[in-house]
C-alpha cells in the first residue's frame, strides 16, 4: 500500500517533483473517499480545497433555470479537480459532483497557498504546473465549442 | 450506374434523427464491404451516399444508418417498411482490416461516424483472435446521441476488448465521461508502435485524433480516415469531391491518414 507521500508523488501534476517539496505538499494533503452523488464543492462556496483523484471520476457541473444541471467536464485517476483556490477571489465556478464512489487526495488550498507565499520557488513551479491544466482544459473547451458532431444541413 | 430497387424492409430509429435501414435487394448485386459506400436515391427527391453500417458476409438485407440532416435524408429516415428506394454501388475502398491484422487495432469513432465503422468493429470481435488488443473509443455530442446503444453495451460486456465513450456534455446523473474524444486516446489499452487505428468522424474531430494517435506513437502509416466531401456521381466523374489532388469517391472514402493530414489542413480545400 502506497503513503501518502508515495500517491502525491505519483500524481501527474506534481511529477519530478523535489522530495522536499512533496513533503511540504503533503503536509497539506489527507486522503478522502466520496459516496456516489456527493458534492466535493459547490458553485460559489470558498475554495478552499482541489483534489487529486485516485479512483473513480468526478463530474463538473453547471445549473441553468432553463436546462438544470449540465456536466460539462469529467476529471479522471490522475487528474486535478479544481484551480480556483490559487486564485482571488478563491470561489468556485462550478459544482463538483462524485460519479460513482470516489477515493482522491484532498488539499488544503489555503495551506499550500501559505507555503508558496513563503517558498516562491516552489510556488513558481506549482502556478506554471496548473497553468498547464488549466491551458489543456481550455484547449478542450475550445475545441467543444465548435460543435464537432452538430453536422452541418447537406444531403 | 442504374439504381437497382431495393425495398425497405425495416426502420429503427437510432436517435432523434438518425435512422437504419435494412433494404433488400429486387435484383442482384453486390454487396459492400466494410468501409463502402452506396448511393441511397431517394425517388423524386435525390441521391447520397452512404457508407454501409452493416455485415458485408451472410445474405440479408443491406444495412446502412443515415442522419436527417437535408432534403434527401430526411425522405430516405422516413420511408416505411415496404417502400422502395434506388441503391447503387458499392462504391469506394474498403477499410484496411486483413492489413491491420497481427498487432493492436484502436477504432476511434465520432457522432455518426460509428456507423461507418460499425462493420469494422463487428470483424474485429468475430475474428478476436487475429488482433492483440481491440479498443473502440466512441465520441458523441450528449449520451442521446450515442448509436447502437444496445450493441455498444454488448462489446463493452466482452472480457477481451476495451469500450470507452465520451460525450461533449450531458445532463447531471449522466455517469461516463464528458470530454473530447481525444481524451480517451492515452488510456487506450494499446502497444501503440504495433497497433493500427480506424477512425471516422467528422473531419475536425479526425485531425485532432490522429494527432493525438500519433502523439501516442501509433505510426501515422498505420493510421486510416473515411472522409467525407460532396460525393455526387460516385465514380469520379463529376469531380464534387475533389480535395487536391484526389476524388473523395473514386480514390476512397476510406485513405490512408499519412495521405489525408496535409490536405485537412489547407483551409482553401
Amino acid at each position: 500500500m502506497e503513503t501518502l507521500d508515495e500517491l502525491i508523488a505519483h500524481a501527474p501534476v506534481f511529477a519530478g517533483l523535489g522530495s522536499e517539496d512533496l513533503t511540504l505538499i503533503a503536509g497539506c494533503a489527507q486522503n478522502v473517499g466520496f459516496d456516489d452523488g456527493e458534492l466535493l464543492f459547490r458553485e460559489g462556496e470558498p475554495a478552499d480545497t482541489f483534489y487529486v483523484v485516485r479512483r473513480g471520476r468526478v463530474s463538473l457541473e453547471l445549473h441553468t433555470p432553463e436546462r438544470g444541471g449540465l456536466v460539462i467536464d469529467t476529471i479522471e485517476p490522475g487528474e486535478v479537480v479544481g484551480w480556483s483556490w490559487l486564485f482571488e477571489p478563491y470561489v468556485w465556478h462550478f459544482d463538483a459532483r462524485a460519479a460513482g464512489p470516489l477515493r482522491a487526495i484532498a488539499f488544503d488550498g489555503a495551506c499550500l497557498r501559505g507555503k508558496c507565499d513563503d517558498d516562491k520557488e516552489l510556488g513558481y513551479e506549482l502556478m506554471k504546473r496548473f497553468a498547464q491544466v488549466m491551458i489543456d482544459r481550455l484547449q478542450h473547451a475550445r475545441v467543444r465549442l465548435l460543435d464537432v458532431y452538430g453536422g452541418v444541413g447537406v444531403g | 450506374m442504374t439504381p437497382v430497387a431495393h425495398r425497405v424492409v425495416s426502420r429503427v430509429q437510432e436517435t432523434a434523427d438518425t435512422w437504419t435501414l435494412e433494404l433488400e435487394s429486387l435484383d442482384v448485386r453486390v454487396r459492400p464491404r466494410a468501409g463502402q459506400f452506396d448511393m441511397l436515391y431517394a425517388f423524386g427527391v435525390g441521391e447520397v451516399p452512404i457508407s454501409t453500417s452493416g455485415d458485408h458476409e451472410g445474405d440479408g438485407p443491406l444495412t446502412h444508418t443515415v442522419r436527417a440532416v437535408g432534403a434527401v435524408t430526411r425522405a430516405l429516415c422516413g420511408l416505411d417498411a415496404g417502400a422502395v428506394v434506388g441503391v447503387r454501388g458499392p462504391f469506394g475502398t474498403e477499410w484496411p482490416l486483413a492489413q491491420t491484422a497481427g498487432g493492436d487495432l484502436v477504432i476511434v469513432a465520432g457522432g455518426i461516424g460509428l456507423a461507418p465503422l460499425r462493420p469494422a468493429v463487428r470483424h474485429a470481435l468475430a475474428r478476436r483472435d487475429d488482433y492483440g488488443s481491440v479498443s473502440v473509443l466512441v465520441g458523441a455530442r450528449t449520451p442521446q446521441d450515442l448509436l447502437f446503444v444496445s450493441e455498444l453495451e454488448g462489446w463493452r460486456a466482452r472480457l477481451d476488448a476495451e469500450v470507452d465513450v465520451t460525450v461533449d456534455a450531458a445532463a447531471t446523473g449522466w455517469h461516463g465521461r464528458v470530454g473530447l474524444v481525444t481524451t480517451l486516446i492515452p488510456g487506450a489499452v494499446i502497444d501503440p508502435a504495433n497497433a493500427s487505428a480506424l477512425v471516422c468522424g467528422p473531419e475536425v474531430m479526425m485531425t485532432f485524433v490522429v494527432r493525438a494517435l500519433v502523439d501516442r506513437g501509433v505510426p501515422l502509416d498505420r493510421i486510416w480516415v473515411s472522409m467525407e466531401r460532396n460525393m455526387r456521381c460516385a465514380v469520379g466523374h463529376c469531380g464534387h469531391c475533389q480535395l487536391g489532388p484526389t476524388l473523395i469517391c473514386r480514390d476512397g472514402a476510406v485513405f490512408p491518414a499519412a495521405a489525408m493530414t496535409r490536405l485537412m489542413e489547407v483551409r482553401e480545400l
